[in-house]
């Protein structure tokens, strides 16, 4: 692992990683984002409960899917930045922050709007629309911590600690929440629970949550490439970057 | 390595008795934010019984919050923990001695002044029972876990609100599991599977805590 991980702990050589992975990731997102929800908002069947109303399934189940796969994806940087202090997995954790916590947004909102018709309210709280929305107070908590700090370097630390912290708790929060629910008010809610779904619907999905990770991925990538710029403005591997590009700009 | 971790003990005792303003505050805005409840939402002992122990708890929880940052702040200001650092004592240990002081002083006052507030808000003998054992089992693992969170904050400005920001979110769990507690006990059921469960998570924070705090007050350091 630490063979594997070693090359990267230089932060231009994690930059020019991101750099390669970026246009795979775009180029992924965009053709099966495009595919997989034209698929699903236009050519796919209507459920035959829930008629079209169903189909914001597609942008709904992705983006909760990515909110946890997210979180999964900071915590495990936070921890290589805990275990090798490679710096760059520091930054990736403040980089994955505010797209992770923008679509936990995204599955709350679409999970609102996919409640209002079919359950006939905005919120209830359900175990699940809980579990996410602590989930969002914990990637505001380490978008916050890591805000506060003035030496970037250390917020980052920080902010991966807390990660750490609630990733712990992820699971007792989730089971927790499930149990207290349960206790309380019983089946009120008969949820989206169908044994199997149609392949004409799964498959868009399926894509439609590939696109969305890469979209995700490419989002937090891009992030993790100008927070290295940010942080190491004045080391020189930065200032020959930036020197070959203008050479290229006079040369056209 | 007991002796020096019993003088330790002594002196945040001694420190915490000399500040006792300090103490007293959160324990009577605790108080108050449940003196305010039955002034809401009406005196109505049925109502008051219902919300009770969701009350209490929510309010041990922001007042516990409020004397939270003395757990390292001063010392962190005038160079204390630096020295305990250096001093070669294996610095979990020497937080797990700061969070048992700090829970001796700051949240047993709590659990004194609950015979109170169980007469306020209308609760039966069963339930101020489950509530009691649940502050009992639960409140060490508030003080357990806001260490970790005080620590995370330390090097900042302004960590109050922060605080508390980093530190509900976490707290949600203990929050459920004791509340039910006190419903069941209502309700004559048993509430041995929600202390049981409170008891694991204590176990778990007084296993990972000390360290993850720890290596917070290390980062703070730089």
């Amino acid at each position: 692992m630490w063979k594997w991980l070693h090359p990267y702990a230089k932060t231009e050589r994690a930059y020019a990683l991101c750099g390669s992975l970026l246009p795979w990731c775009w180029g992924g997102a965009l053709l099966c984002l495009a595919v997989g929800l034209a698929w699903g908002l236009a050519f796919a069947p209507a459920d035959y409960q829930q008629g079209d109303s169903f189909r914001i399934i597609y942008l709904h189940v992705p983006s909760a899917i990515l909110s946890m796969g997210a979180y999964s994806g900071m915590a495990i940087a936070a921890f290589i930045g805990l275990v090798w202090q490679i710096r760059s997995a520091d930054m990736a954790v403040s980089a994955i922050a505010p797209v992770g916590a923008v679509v936990t947004f995204v599955a709350l909102f679409t999970g609102a709007a996919w409640g209002k018709p079919m359950w006939g309210t905005w919120w209830v709280w359900d175990a699940r629309l809980t579990s996410e929305l602590i989930l969002l107070f914990l990637y505001l908590g380490v978008i916050a911590l890591y805000q506060s700090f003035e030496d970037k370097q250390q917020g980052a630390k920080a902010a991966g600690i807390l990660a750490l912290v609630g990733v712990v708790n992820l699971p007792i929060i989730h089971y927790s929440v499930e149990w207290w629910n349960t206790l309380h008010q019983g089946a009120t809610i008969t949820k989206f629970g169908k044994p199997s779904i149609a392949p004409d619907m799964l498959w868009p999905l399926l894509i439609s949550i590939a696109g969305l990770g890469l979209l995700v991925a490419a989002l937090s990538l891009y992030r993790l490439q100008s927070e290295m710029i940010r942080r190491e403005m004045h080391r020189p591997w930065v200032q020959a970057m930036f020197k070959a590009q203008e050479g290229n700009h006079h040369a056209f | 390595m007991i002796y020096p971790l019993a003088g330790l003990l002594r002196r945040e005792l001694a420190l915490a008795y000399r500040q006792k303003a300090e103490l007293v505050q959160p324990l009577i805005f605790f108080v108050l934010v449940i003196s305010l409840f039955p002034l809401g939402v009406g005196p109505g002992p049925q109502m008051l019984q219902k919300i009770g122990p969701g009350v209490i708890w929510v309010a041990v929880l922001l007042s516990s919050l409020l004397g939270m940052e003395r757990l390292f702040r001063d010392d962190f200001s005038d160079g204390w923990l630096e020295q305990m650092m250096l001093s070669g004592l294996p610095l979990p240990l020497v937080v797990l001695v700061k969070v048992i002081a700090h829970w001796l002083t700051c949240v047993l006052p709590l659990l004194l002044v609950s015979p109170l507030l169980a007469l306020f808000l209308n609760l039966s003998p069963a339930m101020y029972q489950a509530l009691v054992l649940g502050l009992l089992l639960g409140t060490p693992l508030l003080s357990l876990v806001g260490a970790t969170g005080v620590a995370l904050t330390l090097g900042l400005q302004r960590g109050g609100v922060l605080l508390s920001l980093l530190l509900l979110p976490l707290f949600v769990p203990l929050l459920i599991f004791a509340t039910s507690a006190v419903d069941a006990a209502a309700m004559q059921l048993p509430y041995n599977g929600q202390l049981a469960i409170i008891g694991a998570l204590l176990l778990l924070a007084l296993a990972l805590s000390p360290l993850a705090t720890a290596h917070a007050l290390k980062i703070s350091q730089n």
